[in-house]
């Protein structure tokens, strides 16, 4: 077995099969000491359950893994780590009650004192410029501190290669900068480091290599520094971007939805409390709504769907109507729908059938209950309509929404609304884990909805989402709602700092951030 | 060779119906060898706890009675179960309903009147109603698990009846034996002709058939089986949760209460220290085999009567202990949650030369 | 004289609070893994009739104890069979277990019925034992100090340990767990093992020490009140070790009263007071928490992870 092979890992043929789904299809690519290889591809298109085999999470149906020269096994992650590969999971692998400390230590395999593993943590921190106080317990910590605590676990490994599942995707564009300068500092010490994401400028901006993955197949290969974004993201999603049709010119009704002063206390102990939140969308608008994962999004859904009722009836009104007081039945009974982010157990009952799941939301709005009885009929009926008019792919409206996939599912659940022409839209995250096909339909529907003059309030995580459909927005922090901005005169760095809370540089982030815990 | 589990992409409707048929037939195999393995006559325990009640027509009417407060119970436990509400204390309930329903017969004892009997079976549902309102209370306002307080109610219970039939409820003319007068006429469920099935039997499978109606076909049924298979969609479709623990209480304990006097102005014809025999924790197997559904339960209720009266055979047959039939029950709902996988996963036969080449 | 009837009290207190102590203390590290076993009952029963049997047939109450300590675990197998391997509701598998125990108990201790056996004789000198003062300390059955240091040894495990560590981490966030590389059912498979092995000698404690005879359903709900005292202690042992004195206190009033010709209340008002005293715990520990999350955050969900 030769062990000079020029690359640290080679993947061979891998194989894997899921139940329905052929999740991978002969993958064979290589990554070379201390380069920053991308995992591009769309969402569904076969990355994490790479990466997962990779890492011994997962075991590949057939095909090989190479590691510096050598066909391996991973057992599991245990035998990964062995090797020297780390991963940070896209959907972080923390213990929300524990403390970082007990965090990392958790993540390690050899028998250390705690005041050991302390004194190499700080070494760490200190080699890579991260701050994050061991002691403090996770919930209490923002998504990106969270974030550095998976990599500073995989760091104190010293690995060779260290696989970044989606890792911007819940980060402030600031914090991503820092990110970068973290895994180039690694790369440059002659770590390899295989990057999975669907955001094409960032592997413009850090990647040497990329390896294009649709439908469980690699379809290129491409140094990214000399593609386009646009050739790589036809690659990626295998035909032209559809563009939306949006209006250049187009016209705003009166004010039609107006939030006045909303503060609702957050529920639980890791609840965001929504602290005076006032905005306006005018008929026909869509307000869209940024910020970064945690910071009372979900809070505020709850809230304007109803699901939460505020004390005051006045600060939330739909065409002069206060609507603060009433729950989800009655604001959709003056026509006001909502679409939360997630889809399973919360939008849909995955275990229901299509039809069931119509009755959930539109049992009023579309007549389908006679003295408290259900009827079957019209419920059925709407489903189809449903699917047939949002061409969700399904076996029919007896389907259950857990056969479904995360595209369909949504397109289902946004069709549900939509074709409830309802006055008011409040929508979270509505192409979160959804495929571009899906993702442009929804989009087209959002805004076709908004030109039928209904207010429509975006509320997402995805900058280049508002900024493509967006007509104002404002930005949320730990529940505080920014100025209104107009999308286009609205610039990404004032976006981004009104993210991380603060108008000035990352340090003083940081140092806000601290002070907050603190206190 | 080796068995894999596959999961099914929906799951599948035949082997939940299938898989309670499934779980009473292991049962039965496998209480035989189990039974023959400890001394006794295995073979003959299941035949004569599993056939001979339902073989000879003489027993028909004792299904029918041990099968009337199993399904009623149970209905209502169904309920609870299927909106993920563990009222576990219907004993307490039953016993709880059954003495409110006493109180009125002993109150209007010496009375005469149509209305005693409603009046009685009201006070019982009631009753079992506001047995079940306190571990509602507690759950909806101070988020107290009801799984415990529900059945540390049933310890009470029975302590409140043992005291009431030592004390005040006790017969002045019983001879000091702690039980209540017997029930008069007016204060007892009619018999049909000269058998022992009394008004309460056709009762029970009428209210089944009521409740299939409510729960597959009503507002009220989906808000059930939503809260129960996801709690956050039930409150974006506009479905209170603490509505929602507090209804399926309530139903749990009425019905409870509601089977608690029908036994007592039936079969027992006076409220007696023995009167808790455990239906209520019984009805909570015949809840799970009949799947949740009013009419499954129907089934299953019947199949636990058939223990009953089959294991009282047994007794007297071939000399095998009362504790018997306690373990085959419990057997049956250990068959059906194992069983239960297969609702979701496919069993798959791997064989080796596959595996091999998958890995 | 007053001294006297104090410390006879107070052992008595201690006599009743030890078998829910060690059925807690079980059940304690299973919730903690991130299971909810509601079997205690069930196998406290087992493991009664176990070790009351093999007390009485073998002459040794430390192999009745054993013995109890692994038919308890063999009934928490079949539960951890059902809900770890095929995904089974817990709480049903749970109830099923307690009625299952309550059959098999009552089955195997027919013959049983009215027997005696011999006890633990006491591990210090008969003057120690014996001493009017210091029996408080030493006058216990071996099981007693056993349960004092499984207290001890479950905190230092669960706090300082790595396996410890492991555990709770099962149990707090099982698919992290499985994702960084643990065996989720593994080490749930185990936590429920134990659990059963101490709720096996909580069982055997009535039918061996408190009692000492065998009779049906000798542990009347005791396994019961043990499962509530894991949420009034919020999942750590030291505050069980306190409610489990605490509800010994209970328990041991009305035998007290009883003897003490106390008639005010009716004896039945008495024998319901444990219950009625949990049921006022857990009312009144939740108006206390706000929020009573302390429970480990995967408590009861199943767990399957896909290969």
């Amino acid at each position: 077995m030769s062990k000079s092979s020029k690359y640290r890992l080679e993947l061979q043929g891998v194989t894997k099969q899921f139940p329905g789904v052929l999740a991978n299809d002969q993958v064979s690519f290589a990554v070379q000491p201390g380069e920053i290889h991308a995992l591009l591809g769309e969402n569904g298109a076969g990355k994490s359950t790479l990466v997962k085999m990779i890492y011994g999470v997962m075991q590949p149906d057939a095909g090989s893994i190479v590691w510096n020269g050598e066909k391996v096994h991973v057992a599991n992650p245990k035998a990964a780590r062995k090797m020297g590969i780390g991963m940070v999971f896209q959907h972080f692998s923390l213990f929300e009650a524990m403390t970082v400390l007990e965090n990392i230590a958790l993540g390690m395999d050899g028998g250390m004192s705690q005041s050991e593993l302390e004194t190499k943590i700080r070494q760490v921190l200190q080699h890579y410029d991260l701050t994050l106080d061991p002691h403090r317990v996770v919930s209490t910590l923002s998504v990106g501190e969270r974030q550095r605590i998976e990599i500073v676990r995989a760091l104190l490994l010293e690995p060779e290669l260290l696989i970044m599942d989606e890792p911007t995707s819940v980060l402030t564009p600031q914090e991503v900068a820092q990110l970068f300068d973290t895994l180039r500092k690694l790369s440059a010490r002659g770590c390899s480091i295989l990057y999975i994401s669907h955001k094409l400028h960032e592997i413009k901006e850090l990647c040497d290599g990329a390896t294009i993955l649709r439908g469980g197949q690699v379809v290129g290969e491409c140094n990214p520094r000399q593609e386009t974004s646009t050739s790589m993201a036809e690659m990626m999603i295998g035909g032209n971007l559809k563009q939306i049709e949006k209006g250049d010119s187009r016209e705003f009704g009166d004010a039609k939805f107006v939030v006045d002063g909303l503060s609702v206390e957050g529920e639980g102990d890791f609840g965001v409390t929504l602290n005076d939140i006032s905005f306006t969308v005018r008929a026909g608008e869509i307000f869209g709504i940024a910020g970064v994962a945690g910071n009372g999004q979900n809070e505020l859904l709850l809230a304007l769907g109803g699901e939460v009722r505020a004390s005051v009836a006045d600060t939330i009104k739909l065409d002069g109507k206060p609507l603060g007081t009433l729950g989800t039945s009655l604001r959709r009974y003056f026509g006001l729908c909502a679409v939360p982010e997630e889809r399973n157990g919360h939008g849909a009952v995955p275990d229901f059938s299509l039809s069931d799941n119509a009755v959930l939301t539109a049992r009023n709005r579309q007549d389908m209950v006679r003295w408290g009885i259900i009827n079957a009929k019209t419920a059925t009926g709407y489903a189809s309509s449903v699917i047939e008019e949002f061409s969700v792919k399904a076996t029919g409206p007896s389907a259950t929404a857990g056969s479904l996939s995360g595209g369909n599912l949504q397109k289902f659940i946004m069709g549900r609304e939509i074709m409830q022409v309802p006055e008011v839209l409040i929508v979270s995250q509505p192409t979160w884990g959804v495929d571009a096909g899906a993702a442009a339909a929804i989009h087209q529907a959002l805004v076709d909805l908004a030109d039928n003059g209904s207010a429509i309030v975006l509320i997402s995580q995805d900058l280049d989402e508002l900024l493509a459909i967006a007509d104002e927005l404002a930005v949320i922090n730990e529940g505080s709602l920014s100025k209104t901005m107009s999308v286009a005169d609205a610039s990404i760095d004032e976006i981004g700092l009104l993210m991380g809370g603060v108008h000035g540089d990352p340090v003083a982030t940081e140092k806000q951030t601290e002070k907050r815990h603190v206190a | 060779m080796l068995l894999n589990l596959e999961l099914r992409r929906e799951p599948s409707r035949s082997m939940l119906y299938l898989t309670p048929v499934i779980a009473v037939l292991l049962t039965m195999i496998v209480g035989a060898i189990v039974f023959t393995l400890i001394g006794y006559d295995g073979p003959g325990a299941v035949r004569e706890i599993f056939l001979t009640p339902v073989l000879d027509t003489n027993y028909w009417q004792d299904l029918g009675v041990k099968a009337a407060p199993l399904i009623l119970i149970a209905i209502g436990l169904s309920v609870g179960f299927r909106a993920n509400v563990w009222n576990i204390g219907a004993e307490g309930q039953y016993i709880f309903g059954a003495l409110a329903g006493t109180g009125v017969a002993l109150a209007t004892w010496g009375m005469e009147g149509w209305w005693i009997l409603p009046l009685m079976c009201l006070a019982g549902v009631i009753g079992g109603m506001v047995y079940a309102a306190i571990p509602a209370f507690l759950r909806t306002r101070l988020r107290v698990n009801e799984i415990l307080t529900s059945l540390m109610m049933t310890y009470v219970a029975i302590q409140l009846l043992n005291y009431l039939m030592r004390g005040p409820w006790k017969d002045p003319e019983g001879f000091n034996f702690p039980q209540s007068r017997l029930f008069t006429e007016s204060q007892t469920l009619p018999y049909f002709g000269d058998t022992i099935v009394h008004l309460g039997v056709p009762l029970a499978f009428l209210l089944a058939i009521v409740a299939w109606f409510v729960m597959a076909k009503s507002v009220f049924g989906f808000q059930i089986r939503v809260v129960g298979a996801a709690p956050h969609a039930a409150r974006y479709g506009g479905f209170n949760a603490n509505t929602t623990v507090w209804m399926s209480l309530l139903i749990g304990g009425g019905f409870a209460g509601l089977a608690g006097i029908f036994e007592t102005a039936g079969p027992y014809g006076q409220m007696v220290p023995q009167f808790p025999t455990g239906y209520g924790f019984t009805a909570i197997i015949v809840a799970f085999l009949g799947r949740l559904q009013p009419l499954g339960i129907i089934l299953a209720g019947i199949i636990l009567a058939i223990s009953y009266v089959g294991g009282e055979i047994a007794q007297t047959t071939i000399g095998l202990p009362n504790a018997a039939t306690g373990i085959f029950q419990a057997m049956m709902l250990f068959f059906l949650l194992a069983t239960d996988i297969l609702v979701r996963y496919r069993l798959r036969i791997v064989t080796p030369a596959k595996l091999e080449r998958a890995s | 004289m007053n001294e006297t009837i104090f410390i006879s009290i107070l052992m008595t207190v201690v006599g009743a609070s030890t078998p829910i102590l060690l059925a807690a203390l079980g059940e304690l590290v299973v919730e903690k893994s991130g299971v909810l076993n509601l079997g205690v009952e069930g196998m406290m029963l087992i493991g009664a009739v176990t070790g009351f049997a093999v007390t009485s047939v073998s002459g040794s109450p430390l192999l009745g104890v054993l013995a109890a300590m692994i038919a308890g675990t063999l009934a928490a197998m079949i539960f951890g069979y059902l809900t770890l391997s095929l995904t089974a509701n817990q709480v049903a598998t749970g109830l099923a277990l307690t009625i299952f125990g309550i059959g098999l108990s009552s089955l195997v201790g027919e013959g049983y019925v009215g027997k005696t056996v011999d006890i633990f004789d006491s591990i210090f000198p008969a003057a120690l034992a014996e001493h009017s003062f210091l029996r408080v300390l030493f006058g216990y059955s071996p099981v007693v100090y056993f349960s004092i240091f499984m207290t001890v040894a479950v905190a230092w495990f669960l706090k300082s340990t790595r396996p410890g560590l492991i555990l709770r981490a099962v149990g707090e966030s099982d698919s992290s767990a499985h994702s960084i590389g643990y065996s989720v059912i593994g080490v749930r498979y185990a936590a429920v093992a134990f659990g059963g092995a101490m709720a096996g000698i909580a069982g055997c404690y009535y039918s061996l020490v408190l009692t000492p005879m065998w009779a049906e359903q000798l542990t009347a709900g005791r396994g019961w009140i043990a499962l509530a005292l894991v949420v009034f202690a919020a999942w750590r042992p030291g505050r069980l070790l306190l409610g489990a004195y605490l509800f010994g206190a209970v328990m041991t009033f009305e035998l007290h009263a009883k003897a003490a010709g106390f008639s005010l209340v009716a004896p039945e008002f008495l024998a319901a007071m444990p219950y009625l005293a949990t049921i006022l715990v857990l009312a009144l520990i939740s108006l206390r928490k706000s929020s009573g999350s302390q429970a480990p955050a995967s408590l009861a969900k199943p767990f399957k992870p896909s290969t």
